[in-house]
């Protein structure tokens, strides 16, 4: 080849900055959208006019974003999920399943019932979110015990239970608390609702009737009508999540241990480290945040255990957690923009092109990774030959 | 007769990186059919030089020439098809196949079928050449290091290299494994390959190179000169600038009470063979106990089931509590701080910081630790304070452990047990590798710590640091000791009879008693 100039990659010596990760990042998924923008073209879409138009379904008005991060709730719990036992280098693919366990085990307390319908909704609700992390983390458990006392690989075991999580909701669904013989129980009572912007509007009216500066304010910004937006608490518990896993990240002593098993097991082991037990600890809790997912589904968006209240989150999770870097917050920016393609996907055609850009985003955020690692230079073919 | 053109000339060679210049205007002349020693403290530029021979790295500016020829690497590949072969300090093998399948890997031959026995044959060749015995349907985990390290030189024979670089090859290695290695290199050159052997062993560079280069801190001080009427004397003075004074000062101390009691310990090496065999012994405090033995004779076992690494039977007490078969947690809960064998495998944890590094052992206790949280303001503060006092050499202590030289990464980790406070400290190898300031800052820390009353248990492949640190040396042969000696009085040549499982009958008395 004679190119004018070579390019060569040079291994990175220095400390890389600490914006240079971010950077590639954000960069590699402005690079997706371009790419995926010019396979569009090539096979005659109108690129510009789709991404009007995806901008317009997801992040266009107050209303569509509501749906988007309606979307984003779960990814940023499952999300979370992953990112904590990826810290510790343990391929938790399992979210699926324990996002599952946590919905059945969050609707035992209106079906059995656990406790009477009139009770007030924060005991309702209270006792869904115990019962829905429990689910997740029993669920994490069997795979993290398994693997801290008997090496069984966490990657087959976690894969696996996702299987038997779903039959086994199914199970209940079809036979037992099946509605009318639909694969779905009876809606839950209004006291097992997450609160939601459209049930707050109708019981409170919009922010513009009480009048006053508040009301203005949401005017100014476009707020005046809320009723009708699904946005429901459960953002709440991602965010709450979010910042509860960046302490223990970034602050805590379980933090630390979770790295440096991650980082290297056998000076873990020579620091005094209990490593078994951090291991089942960490897919409990990895359980935990994906169960906790599962119950902010079903009770804040389809009020009733039914089949498929996942369209892959947990294995959209994945992707998540591997995109933000294991960061929490960079998960909640991840999982909005997955939600968002989540989203467009149902409103564009042909649908598959929200998975072609997921893919995409994927390919391109792994490989930005060469420029963590190495430096990339052009070379004048010129300026070689002198060099030489 | 025309002058035949040097194996490879370096000429003006400057390294940049950020903040630091790794090589200032350095010329490297190396003749065909030569050992020629690069010698230099850790981080004066030795292994960087290298690597932008072996096409691993770029120049800032500066000139190779390989037979004559100008050449510009742009990779290891362009290197290696000059004939440039290196064996690094670290070796690139996988451990689940055999030495043939290792040596044949990235090779475009075979291409499909791969017909391993005609290979093995090929190989054999080579190693009945060279005189470098390995089995190559042997599988890379079963082999002993210096085994690994003739899989890795026959890699770079096999691939037609005419120039190979020896990253400190010495380092890994056991005593009788380096006059192998040395023999190997001998024959080596006898038959037209021309060797660059890095090192910081002066006995070694005197023994079998021809020429030698000197590096300090990126300069050169001493270029291409003859081995000739050198002495390690002078050697030590071109590489650290001064006169380094060989003997560091031991100073008489009384013993205090037993602070480290092992009782018939039995326990297996990694393949299930007895590795120890009733063994006792005991060291009291401001005492360094010395343990001498050929590799592989128990002595990393040893320090394993000390420290809580390795089941066993039998009773190990610090400080009369039983820490035998517990968690290591334990062991360091009675005060024990250990300076491991594998830096970078068991001591520290590659990607993480050196402030994080430096709190593995201490990250559960004030100050560092604070209830559920660490207090990482403190912990770099404190960071800061061990890397001045010290004397790590690095950019910050954000800097990842794995970007630091083998001398900067064991003051890292002798600073965390160190301050730690030990009553005793489990010593393996501490010196193996480094560059003689960082040997005698490492032997004066030592000394420092027997002096405030810690129980030493040192082991050492270097004859010669446990002759001048310890206060006694027990010899151990195949799991048993064969005799404690005190090193006042000790008779090297006795010392390596028991090493090899000669009995000395006066001796054996009294490590029964």
């Amino acid at each position: 080849m004679n190119l004018p100039f070579t390019i060569t990659f040079e291994k990175r010596v220095a400390d890389i900055p600490k914006w240079l990760p971010a950077a590639t990042s954000i960069g590699s998924v402005i690079v997706a959208f371009i790419v995926s923008g010019v396979i569009l073209k090539m096979i005659g879409g109108e690129p510009l006019r789709v991404a009007k138009f995806f901008y317009e379904a997801t992040f266009g008005s107050w209303a569509t974003f509501s749906d988007t991060i309606v979307k984003a709730t779960p990814l940023i719990m499952v999300g979370l999920a992953c990112a904590v036992a990826f810290k510790m280098k343990l391929w938790n693919i399992g979210a699926e399943g324990q996002f599952y366990i946590g919905a059945f085990a969050a609707s035992l307390v209106v079906l059995i019932p656990m406790v009477s319908p009139d009770s007030p909704k924060v005991v309702v609700i209270g006792l869904m979110i115990i019962m829905g992390m429990l689910g997740g983390a029993i669920w994490g458990f069997f795979p993290g015990y398994l693997k801290a006392r008997f090496q069984v690989n966490e990657i087959i075991t976690t894969l696996m239970l996702n299987y038997i999580a779903v039959l086994w909701n199914n199970f209940w669904i079809f036979d037992r608390w099946s509605d009318a013989g639909f694969q779905m129980t009876p809606a839950f009572e209004k006291s097992a609702w997450l609160p939601r912007v459209t049930d707050y509007a109708r019981e409170y009216g919009t922010f513009i009737d009480g009048g006053g500066g508040l009301a203005n304010f949401m005017t100014s910004i476009g707020l005046e009508r809320i009723s009708g937006m699904t946005l429901h608490l459960g953002v709440a518990f991602g965010l709450v999540a979010a910042v509860v896993m960046w302490w223990i990240f970034d602050r805590s002593r379980w933090g630390y241990e979770i790295k440096l098993i991650g980082d290297n097991p056998k000076a873990a082991r020579y620091a005094g480290l209990n490593i078994t037990r951090n291991i089942v600890l960490v897919m409990m809790v990895s359980g935990a945040l994906a169960g906790l997912a599962g119950m902010s589904e079903i009770t804040g968006v389809v009020h009733r255990l039914q089949e498929r209240i996942s369209p892959g989150y947990g294995f959209t999770g994945i992707i998540v957690a591997w995109l933000a870097k294991l960061n929490p917050f960079a998960v909640i920016i991840v999982a909005i923009l997955f939600g968002a393609l989540i989203v467009a996907g149902r409103e564009i055609q042909p649908s598959g092109l929200s998975q072609l850009l997921q893919g995409i985003i994927l390919f391109m955020v792994i490989s930005s990774d060469v420029l963590l690692r190495y430096k990339v230079r052009l070379v004048r073919a010129q300026a070689a030959v002198e060099a030489a | 007769m025309p002058e035949t053109p040097f194996a490879v000339e370096m000429k003006d060679i400057v390294i940049r990186f950020p903040g630091v210049l790794a090589n200032d205007h350095v010329n490297l002349t190396l003749k065909h059919g030569e050992i020629h020693a690069l010698l230099g403290e850790n981080g004066a530029g030795k292994s960087t030089l290298m690597n932008v021979l072996a096409g691993l790295y770029k120049q800032t500016s500066g000139s190779i020439k390989i037979f004559g020829e100008p050449v510009n690497f742009n990779s290891p590949k362009d290197a290696i098809a000059k004939g440039i072969g290196m064996v690094h300090q670290h070796f690139m093998l996988v451990p689940t196949q055999t030495v043939t399948e290792n040596i044949l890997l990235g090779l475009d031959e075979p291409r499909f079928f791969m017909n391993l026995a005609e290979y093995d044959q090929k190989i054999l060749a080579l190693q009945d050449q060279f005189g470098l015995r390995v089995d190559p349907t042997a599988k890379i985990w079963q082999l002993s290091v210096g085994e690994q390290q003739r899989v890795e030189i026959l890699k770079t024979l096999y691939r037609g290299a005419n120039i190979l670089i020896m990253d400190e090859p010495t380092a890994v290695l056991a005593p009788q494994e380096i006059d192998e290695l040395m023999n190997t290199m001998r024959s080596m050159v006898d038959q037209g390959k021309s060797i660059i052997f890095i090192s910081h062993k002066l006995h070694e560079v005197t023994a079998v190179a021809d020429r030698v280069t000197v590096l300090r801190k990126g300069k050169v001080t001493a270029e291409g000169h003859s081995m000739e009427g050198l002495t390690k004397r002078d050697l030590a003075r071109l590489m650290v600038g001064r006169g380094v004074i060989f003997a560091v000062e031991k100073k008489p101390q009384e013993q205090g009470a037993v602070v480290l009691s092992v009782e018939d310990v039995e326990a297996e090496n990694d393949k299930g063979v007895p590795a120890l065999r009733k063994l006792s012994l005991a060291v009291h405090a401001g005492e360094i106990l010395g343990i001498a033995a050929i590799a592989g004779n128990g002595q990393s076992e040893l320090a394993e089931v000390i420290t809580g690494l390795r089941p066993c039977t039998g009773s190990i007490k610090i400080n009369g509590k039983e820490v035998a078969n517990k968690p290591p947690i334990e062991a360091i809960k009675q005060g024990m701080a250990h300076v491991p064998e594998d830096r970078t495998g068991v001591g520290s944890a590659p990607n993480m910081t050196i402030t994080e590094n430096t709190i593995m052992k201490c990250y559960r206790e004030d100050p560092i630790g604070n209830g559920w949280s660490i207090d990482f303001t403190t912990a770099r503060q404190r960071a800061r304070k061990l890397k001045d006092e010290y004397d790590i050499l690095a950019p910050g202590v954000r800097t990842l452990a794995r970007k630091l030289s083998g001398g900067n990464l064991q003051k890292v980790i002798l600073a965390r047990e160190i301050s730690a406070q030990p009553q005793l400290m489990i010593a393996v190898q501490p010196t193996r590798g480094l560059d003689v300031g960082a040997i005698e800052s490492i032997q004066t820390l030592l000394l420092a710590q027997r002096e405030a009353g810690t129980a030493v248990l040192l082991i050492s492949e270097e004859m010669e640091e446990l002759l001048a640190l310890s206060d006694r040396i027990a010899v151990i042969s195949d799991g048993r000791i064969m005799g404690i000696v005190n090193a006042d009085e000790a008779d090297i040549n006795e010392i390596g009879l028991m090493m090899t499982g000669t009995a000395v009958p006066s001796k054996s008395a009294e490590a029964a008693g």
